[in-house]
Formats: C-alpha cells, structure tokens, sequence
C-alpha cells in the first residue's frame, strides 16, 4: 500500500503531478503541513515504512522511485527499492526498534515554534493577508533554517520561484556551509556517494 | 482568532500592551484547561502556571503564559488578532519514540478524507513530496 502526501501550496499545485501519476493509491494534500509536523519531516521527499500493526519500522529517509536526482543527491534509488521488496515480500526489516529509536530525529523546541510561526502564517495567507502572513514565514525559516519545507515550501506563497534564484541563493548559502540539503539515513549494506 | 494545532477558534480576548488575556471560561472552551488552585487543568492531568500569579489577572489568563506552561510553542500576531499554539516538541517526540505511526486524516483529489489507520492490517510506504 503506497499513500502519497503533497506538501503544497493548494490542491491546485499538486493537481497536475497527480493527475499524470493517475495513482490507484490514495494521494493526498496537505497545505497545512500536519504530516510534516507529525513526523518531524524538514524536507521532501520523505519516506517512512509503517507495518500492518501501524508501527514505524523505517523512520524518516530521503528515497527517490528512480536515479533522475542522483547526481544531485547521491542517493542509489535501486538499493532502497530491493529493500522495500525484501520487507515487502519476505517480511526482513531493516531495523531493530532501537535502531530506529537512535535514528530517529525527534523536534527540537524551535523546531516546533518554527512550525507554529508556519502555522499562523498559512493561516493568515487563506485569510489573504499576505503581507502579515509574510513575517510569520520569515521568522519560522529563522527559527527552523534546516527546515526546507518550510523555507522553500513557503516561496509559492510569498511569490517566490521555489526552482528559481532565491531558492538557488539560499541552497549555495546551506550547502557551502558545509551542510546537507538531503539527510539520508546511513545505509548499512554500503554507503551512498554523491555524484555516483 | 486561536489555532489550537489546525484548529482555528473564535474566541473573545483582551489585548493589553503586548499581552493577550483570555477569560477563564473561554480557556476552558476553548482549549479544554480550567484554572484550579492546582494550575491548569485538564480530566486527572494538572500543570502549574509558569510564573505563578502574573499570569492571571483581571482580564483571565494571559495567553503566553498557558503556553509557556503547556510548554507549548505560541506564534502571535497581535496587529491580525491571531495566535497558533502549536504542539510541544516533548510530546511530538515521545510520540515518535514509541513507534507507533502518528494517524493523520488528509484529503485527496476528490475532496474524499484518508486516513493512515484505515489502512491497518497492510504494509504502508508513506511518502511525503511537493511540486516544489
């Protein structure tokens, strides 16, 4: 069973991706970011395993369906996906429960104060009070500047190319500093390279 | 106007220099929190105020001060009339730390509302993205 979740804008942004997946699984939005704060996601793609007694066994990792952003991220989809079928169809998971409790990130207080800036200002935004809603996103990527879903999850709103040069700028500031725009979780059967 | 975690509620407040009052009877509707001797207090759980007395006054129970005590996090805009108080990252994290799946009820398309839970009993790979 696969459920998609679109961290967007509007059902309106997600539209046209899902109407062109045509899935037979359920696709859901959700503009007010609940998974995100549920889960503690900070970017996308974010993908976590739960079992059939609705227990994580693979907490938050980055995985891609195909090697499109491999050299950008360094990520080997295939390696994930013969995990994914080994848990699937012979029921090997991948973790204990304390490994996943250590690999687990759980929300710092200011990750949390980031998401309820982010929810006053998507609040404000619906109300069409833009200028308002802006200082509420500003302070939330403050707050929380590892946390793209809310720093380049909001550029729609505030009228900002998500792909174009303010998101470029502010991924140069990130990475030059030596910081990780995905954070994959280690992979014990051999370590992913970037550029690979 | 109060979010209480997603949940927008109309409520009367007193805005006082850069504080917010609510009145004892629109905490306990609001936000399920009656004020006892104790502090705040919801069935068998009770929190002391953060701060003692300062936070209550005339007007009620000042706003800041419930979340400080809550521990929960409070994004405020006075100028709008409205406030978020979002979800303590203690509770988020114990809620994690346990294992089990966080339910959500989102929904899709069609305007139809999915839930993790109702789909018990499968194997679930749940993935987050976005258009940007």
């Amino acid at each position: 069973m696969v459920i998609t979740v679109a961290l967007d804008r509007s059902p309106e942004d997600a539209r046209p991706w899902i109407e062109a997946a045509r899935p037979g699984h359920p696709a859901l939005i959700d503009s007010a970011h609940m998974l995100a704060d549920l889960y503690n996601m900070v970017n996308v793609p974010t993908v976590l395993w739960i079992d059939e007694r609705g227990r994580i066994v693979r907490p938050n990792d980055v995985a891609f369906g195909d090697d499109t952003f491999r050299r950008l991220t360094g990520l080997d989809a295939a390696r994930r996906l013969d995990a994914l079928r080994e848990w699937v169809r012979g029921g090997v998971r991948p973790f204990t429960d304390e490994q996943i409790r250590a690999l687990q990130v759980r929300p710092s207080a200011a990750d949390q104060e980031a998401r309820a800036e982010f929810g006053l200002g998507e609040w404000l935004y619906r109300q069409g009070r833009q200028q308002a809603a802006e200082r509420h996103f500003v302070r939330a990527g403050e707050l929380a500047p590892h946390d793209f879903t809310i720093r380049r999850g909001t550029m729609r709103m505030r009228g900002l190319d998500p792909m174009g040069p303010e998101f470029r700028e502010m991924l140069r500031e990130w990475t030059q500093a030596g910081r990780p725009y995905y954070r994959p979780l280690p992979d014990a059967a051999g370590q992913d390279r970037p550029g690979g | 106007m109060l979010i209480d975690a997603g949940r927008p509620i109309d409520v009367h407040a007193t805005i006082a220099g850069d504080r917010v009052w609510l009145s004892v009877e629109t905490v306990k509707r609001a936000l399920g929190w009656e004020l006892k001797p104790e502090g705040l207090c919801r069935g068998d759980v009770c929190v002391p105020l953060r701060a003692g007395s300062a936070v209550v006054g005339a007007d009620g129970i000042d706003l800041a001060g419930i979340a400080a005590s809550l521990q929960r996090p409070l994004a405020l805009d006075l100028a709008e009339r409205a406030a978020y108080l979002g979800v303590a990252a203690p509770e988020r994290g114990a809620a994690l730390a346990t294992l089990e799946a966080p339910d959500f009820a989102l929904l899709d398309l069609h305007g139809r509302l999915h839930s993790l839970s109702e789909h018990r009993g499968k194997k679930v790979l749940l993935v987050a993205y976005a258009s940007w």
